[in-house]
């Protein structure tokens, strides 16, 4: 593939990933959230973290099984837009649930778990946003590695966060846990190494027919 | 030996009114003249032409019964103290904004899925610790009496609110029908049960055991303020909103007003109500309006009136008993409801 098709994936990755946001956005303007469009985005963008969270974690399995180059050039934006919602879903929770009044925001970290828990989650992701440059990943080295696996634990603490604030019916919860458990099975050591077997026993079958 | 054959014209023991009752309904009187005095609600006798009001509602479909009561209405009946700060929350959101998990958790779920609910013919099992129960059809129910149009705050425990004009009848005129034994100590409700009618209790992830149940002490079940709801708006209850027969308990939070109810025991023990079954440490039995409790995972202090915007969240301060401290604190006199939640 030529270059230019490489940066014309990664703006058609950067316009995908701001489409819900915009969608969303627009819903509110036309009057089509609802009686309360606050949370209408708190929720939305909220479910958003985690779709561009697992979206994130799906690039290495699938750059092992394709190859493609493609993958691992979306990797870092992915992880910042993960990032980019998670700041905007802390924005709308503070301005639209607590009407801005940051007292109250220093009280509820302090006394609601599942804040506290979206809250490191969320701290997670910025370490790992102001470390998502060149000049980091050398002055960091080895430790840069352990330090973007961190990336595991904001999918645990994201899924705690929403399981806290689910309560009547698990449906959409276990479906989001269930792909994130399936991504997590994909990086055991064993099963991991079977990725790129995998793609030769894909690839095989095409080249018969060729 | 004595043995003691009732005439018909006897007496039975569920005749005598029970205390309780008898004293909140001095209670009830007492606080309504504290009531004209200015302070919670301004309770009208007058009828009022309601079409006016509810022009833009859109009609609905309901039982030829419905018409002729709701002719007869009681409009205005009761209304909040201040219609500036208690405005009518449109129709549109009253019935796009909902909590009904037998149609799904979203909050517009209901109002995408609740056609399918059949609410015609709809009858209702009135049992338990009483002398005239049985299997109603609802109008029979809502026949004895008159529709009255009751103006509430609808406080959700989840921290929002909406004042909706309700129709409905007192619920201790129902259950005063029923001829409750004095046995009969709590009030349970329970909502209809249909899978095929309503998809949410299809979901074999629902944490709700069916059928919704709640439940209410027995004075609590015979305050005024406490309707069994059969419109809203000047018309019949759309399905999403709990047709056609639901309870309306302004002074708790919205979850103990039940929806689509089919059946109403009167019981000696404590109901267990759904929430309280899911979660017991975030949701009681009692429920009441409780700026000074704290849900575990969010603060009771405040809610957002709907429908509110983007620049103004419109969070106003949450009121003790949702506002209606003055008719119902009595009924919690030395209780601890920070225990009692």
């Amino acid at each position: 593939m030529p270059r230019y098709a490489f940066t014309l994936w990664r703006i058609a990755v950067f316009i995908a990933a701001l489409v819900p946001l915009v969608y969303w956005s627009s819903q509110v303007a036309i009057n089509a959230a609802g009686p309360e469009p606050g949370r209408y985005l708190l929720l939305n963008i909220g479910q958003g973290i985690l779709w561009m969270l697992l979206l994130t974690l799906s690039l290495t399995p699938l750059t092992k099984l394709t190859r493609w180059k493609g993958f691992t050039l979306i990797r870092r934006q992915l992880g910042l837009w993960t990032l980019t919602y998670a700041v905007a879903h802390l924005l709308c929770y503070s301005v639209f649930i607590l009407g801005l009044d940051l007292s109250r925001l220093g009280s509820e970290i302090v006394r609601r778990p599942y804040i506290i828990v979206g809250m490191l989650a969320l701290t997670g992701l910025i370490a790992m946003g102001v470390t998502s440059n060149k000049w980091s990943m050398r002055k960091l080295g080895k430790r840069w590695k352990t330090l973007h696996k961190v990336v595991y634990l904001v999918l645990g603490l994201g899924l705690l966060h929403f399981l806290w604030v689910v309560r009547a019916d698990m449906e959409q919860w276990s479906l989001y846990a269930a792909v994130g458990a399936f991504l997590m099975i994909l990086r055991i050591p064993p099963i991991a190494r079977q990725l790129p077997k995998a793609r030769q026993q894909i690839k095989r079958p095409r080249r018969a027919k060729a | 030996m004595l043995i003691k054959i009732a005439k018909p014209g006897d007496l039975r023991e569920s005749n005598v009114t029970p205390e309780s009752i008898y004293l909140s309904r001095r209670r009830f009187m007492g606080g309504v003249v504290g009531l004209t005095a200015g302070a919670g609600l301004a309770l009208a006798g007058r009828a009022q032409a309601a079409a006016a009001d509810y022009q833009d509602v859109p009609a609905g479909n309901p039982p030829g019964w419905f018409k002729p009561k709701l002719d007869n209405a009681e409009w205005n009946s009761v209304v909040p103290a201040d219609r500036d700060l208690d405005k009518l929350a449109p129709f549109d959101d009253a019935t796009h904004y909902n909590n009904f998990y037998e149609f799904g958790t979203g909050k517009g779920d209901p109002a995408r899925n609740a056609a399918s609910l059949k609410t015609q013919p709809w009858s209702v099992v009135i049992d338990g610790e009483v002398n005239n129960g049985g299997r109603f059809d609802l109008e029979d129910i809502a026949k004895p009496s008159r529709l009255q149009e009751r103006i509430y705050r609808l406080r959700c425990v989840e921290a929002w609110s909406m004042v909706i004009p309700w129709l409905g009848i007192p619920l201790g005129d129902v259950i005063q029908r029923a001829e409750p034994t004095s046995k009969a100590k709590y009030v349970r409700f329970e909502t209809l049960v249909a899978p095929d009618q309503m998809p949410g209790q299809d979901s074999s992830f629902a944490l709700i055991d069916w059928p919704y149940t709640e439940g209410l002490r027995m004075d609590e079940a015979m305050h005024p303020l406490a309707i069994l709801g059969l419109g809203m708006y000047g018309r019949e209850l759309p399905n999403q909103n709990g047709a056609p027969f639901r309870l309306i308990v302004p002074w708790k939070y919205g979850f103990k007003s039940i929806k689509s109810i089919v059946r109403i025991s009167l019981v000696e023990e404590q109901p267990v109500n759904s929430w309280q079954a899911i979660a017991p440490d975030e949701y009681g039995f009692y429920a009441n309006v409780n700026p000074g409790v704290d849900h575990p995972r969010w603060s009771q202090a405040t809610e957002r009136r709907l429908p509110n915007s983007l620049f103004n969240p419109n969070i106003i301060d949450t009121r003790m008993f949702n506002g209606y401290a003055e008719e119902v604190s009595s009924l919690y006199q030395g209780m601890d409801l920070r225990k009692h939640f």
